[in-house]
């Protein structure tokens, strides 16, 4: 027999069935043996990257993002310190913005089950949400680019919320992709980076962590995209509604 | 409450008896979408999907398997149905087909070689990087997670011959990366 031929030798360096003849050739081959163990060299260099800690209460973040699209009861609301005059309707609106997400994509996916609403007041209704949900987002990257860089600053209104809004925003972004939206998918994902990265901080932010997230909010101009996507999503809003008003 | 019982539970509705099965599963199978997405968010997009799938698909799961080969095989396949969705997203914005790509050149060494580790790290993201969904879902698989080509087909859903060729073709990817710094070109 020939020497065994490189897919092969892939095949029997994780130890797969590579067929008898390739695996008796190599007992007797010291030229494939070596083959083989170059191969072995140069993929140990290749280790698993690092993933990065999700934190301890990772299983418990899952599931509460998971229980309102399992159509589950909600769980027990959580005492959410308000500090900011902007946060009030954040957790119900982000909520709310979800809930209607699902509906669209159930109208989506479902298209001839009974369904009380066209596809334009639809498109609406998400728009909306979405409108409503890159305003929350800015007033969250605002406050945190606005803060001093120098000294401790208490984010525990702002991670509440950050946490709120990374489920919309996920669902949103989903549909996005779905919807081929890719300057909008670009954008939520941005957007997601930031807040995930809030939602799962501590409570204080060192100043020299404050400045790190200022840097990195400012460096990809997320607030700046994040207030053109909201201004294009508000106009898509405003064209439809006049439409929406004459046929009801 | 052992995994077999929580979702002999949770079938009957208990959704308490889930909920202990995303508590305790839940960092295994980010740790599992990252390193087949090689993105956090996607990961966590990940782990959502396969309970998702999982709470759905409640009366397949068939008593004598083990739970958490179960929802590994659902996170993986989710993580591949990631991966393709990206492919599609990329080649709408680049129209590049990476199925048909043209195998990867070695990047060109720098005057100083950088220090290996950050060296071999950049080599094996960009072969990653290079591959089709199928061959990185693959290639993770058997590399990192040590998954049997079997394991792999029943997880992706596509046939042994398919496996086989994708890890095969993942390997020459990173081999073409890695083999200079490993000073051993076959």
């Amino acid at each position: 027999m020939s020497h065994v031929n490189e897919d092969d030798l892939v095949l029997l360096h994780y130890r797969e069935d590579a067929g008898a003849d390739a695996q008796a050739h190599l007992e007797g081959c010291a030229e494939c043996a070596e083959r083989l163990q170059r191969l072995a060299r140069t993929l140990a260099l290749a280790e698993a990257p690092d993933v990065p800690e999700p934190g301890p209460d990772y299983g418990a973040r899952v599931w509460a993002r998971l229980q309102p699209q399992l159509g589950l009861p909600e769980p027990t609301a959580k005492v959410v310190p308000i500090r900011s005059r902007f946060w009030p309707r954040a957790v119900s609106v982000a909520a709310l913005a979800a809930a209607l997400v699902v509906a669209f994509l159930l109208g989506r996916r479902f298209p001839d089950a009974p369904q009380p609403l066209s596809a334009e007041v639809r498109e609406r209704v998400l728009l909306v949400a979405v409108g409503e949900h890159l305003e929350r987002s800015q007033m969250v990257l605002i406050e945190l680019v606005n803060a001093p860089a120098d000294e401790r600053m208490n984010v525990k209104a702002q991670r509440a919320v950050a946490d709120e809004l990374v489920s919309a925003n996920r669902l949103y972004r989903q549909t996005a992709v779905r919807s081929g939206e890719d300057s909008l998918v670009a954008v939520l994902e941005e957007l997601e980076r930031v807040l995930v990265e809030v939602a799962a901080g501590p409570d204080a932010l060192a100043p020299q962590d404050v400045a790190e997230l200022q840097r990195r909010i400012e460096a990809r101009g997320l607030l700046f995209k994040v207030r053109v996507v909201g201004s294009q999503v508000r106009e898509r809003e405003r064209e439809l509604a006049p439409r929406n008003v004459s046929s009801s | 409450m052992d995994d077999a019982t929580a979702v002999a539970r949770a079938r009957a509705g208990d959704s308490d008896a889930f909920r202990l099965l995303v508590e305790r599963h839940s960092r295994a199978l980010f740790k599992l979408g990252y390193r087949m997405t090689g993105n956090e968010q996607d990961a966590e997009d990940v782990v959502q999907e396969a309970f998702l799938k999982a709470y759905r698909s409640l009366d397949r799961f068939e008593d004598r398997s083990q739970v958490g080969s179960w929802l590994y095989r659902i996170a993986a396949n989710c993580a591949f149905d990631v991966l393709r969705k990206r492919q599609r997203r990329d080649s709408r914005n680049e129209s590049l087909d990476v199925e048909d790509a043209p195998e990867p050149q070695a990047p060109e060494p720098g005057p100083e070689r950088l220090a290996l580790g950050a060296d071999v790290r950049q080599r094996l993201e960009s072969a990653l990087e290079r591959m089709s969904p199928r061959e990185r879902a693959a290639f993770v698989l058997r590399h990192f997670e040590g998954r049997s080509v079997k394991e792999i087909e029943a997880a992706l859903g596509i046939d042994t011959t398919s496996v086989k060729q994708s890890v095969c073709r993942a390997v020459r990817k990173a081999r073409e990366v890695l083999a200079p710094l490993a000073g051993a070109v076959s």
